[in-house]
């Protein structure tokens, strides 16, 4: 069988990739290096960075793990949006230099790694499973059964990979450094919408809170960078539509 | 070195209306708006408490208003205020869980269901009505 000859349109071409560089615990504060590397149209803003760590500075520091935006560990700040590094291609991206920041809104450990303490923590205070008393499948009975109308009202959530993306875009993030999050708070409606659910009673009462759900003031940020579709704004608008009472 | 640690963007990130479309422009404008009518009540408290100097205090501070500069600041509340409260209506709506969507399963490329059309148009037409507002109040000041 022939192999098959990559493409010679002339396509590759080379961009300038700047990273971000700081080490709090060392006391390094931020500067940018500066890396020509190559680009096809399928290259992505994470295939470059790792081609400069190969090519030219291996000491550049950033976490992935999928590269298929699956796991959620390479979010990043590309030309001042949160995105994942995986799920960019350089080529979206206009033909001047490319700027590759650590997220905002998360404390940098190293470069382009961001610690993710709080996020887990506000993820962990909704009690993101769910809540039943009916769990044990006793001989002779059956598993919750859902229609698919019930399923479509929170399966959408049930796709957050927890990479925080929408953390970083959300403004009050920016300035409450006791917010819950949209992450959680998407989350929280993940598992009131569920019909298996019993636990929402609880749920409302943790998000209640003078730096929970009503300190969203919906910017829609978070729905704006969330690259699968959960549209975690949705879902806390229609949280506190629970709460209202209006649904 | 705690902020670079701490990587927050701060007042300049949340008060940016850049980079996230339009639903980023009205929560921006609507926090300006806000901030901009409360300082107009501060004023205007202070305008209305001249009476007690009598009618010459009123009339002093009266005639501040009607100057070229005094028809201009209140044209920008006038536009404040219109784009405040239909913006308002349009967040009540989305907030009560009635505007915001209907969820379902995400499909590529993922355009979030909450920010649809209506409520574009309704961003769109608040920008519209308020900037009215202001031309219709500018022609009855400058119109006396």
């Amino acid at each position: 069988m022939a192999a098959v000859a990559p493409p010679t349109d002339g396509a590759r071409r080379s961009v300038t990739l700047r990273i971000r560089r700081s080490n709090p615990a060392a006391g390094q504060g931020p500067s940018y290096s500066e890396f020509t590397v190559g680009a096809e149209p399928w290259t992505t803003v994470l295939d470059a960075i790792l081609e400069a760590k190969r090519g030219h500075d291996h000491s550049v520091g950033v976490r992935y793990s999928c590269r298929q935006a699956t796991c959620g560990s390479c979010g990043m700040m590309v030309n001042g949006r949160p995105r994942l590094a995986c799920f960019t291609k350089l080529s979206e991206l206009g033909d001047g230099a490319v700027t590759v920041e650590p997220m905002q809104n998360f404390p940098v450990v190293r470069d382009l790694v961001v610690g993710f303490d709080r996020l887990f923590r506000s993820h962990h205070s909704i009690r993101p499973y769910i809540v039943s008393g009916e769990a044990d499948i006793a001989p002779g009975t059956r598993e919750t059964p859902q229609s698919p109308e019930e399923v479509e009202r929170y399966i959408q959530f049930a796709g957050c990979i927890k990479c925080g993306l929408c953390n970083s875009a959300c403004p009050t993030m920016a300035t409450d450094t006791q917010f819950i999050g949209p992450q959680s708070l998407a989350q929280a409606y993940r598992y009131v919408a569920d019909t298996r659910d019993r636990g929402k009673d609880e749920r409302l009462r943790i998000i209640d809170d003078s730096h929970g759900i009503w300190r969203c003031h919906y910017a829609g940020s978070c729905s704006k960078v969330c690259p699968k579709g959960v549209d975690p704004a949705m879902g806390i608008q229609l949280l506190k539509g629970h709460m209202l009472g209006f649904r | 070195m705690a902020r670079e640690e701490d990587n927050r963007g701060g007042i300049r990130d949340m008060a940016s209306p850049r980079r996230y479309g339009i639903e980023r422009v009205a929560y921006w404008m609507m926090r300006l708006s806000g901030l901009g009518l409360l300082a107009y009540f501060v004023g205007h408290i202070y305008e209305t408490s001249s009476i007690l100097r009598g009618r010459a205090g009123w009339d002093e501070l009266l005639a501040m208003t009607q100057t070229t500069e005094g028809h201009a600041l209140l044209a920008v509340v006038i536009g404040m205020c219109v784009f405040h409260t239909a913006n308002g209506i349009r967040l009540m709506l989305v907030q009560g869980g009635i505007w915001s969507g209907r969820p379902g399963r995400a499909d590529y490329p993922y355009t979030p269901r909450s920010q649809n059309a209506r409520n574009k148009i309704a961003i769109y037409s608040s920008i519209v009505l308020a900037a009215v507002a202001m031309v219709y109040g500018l022609t009855v000041m400058f119109g006396e």
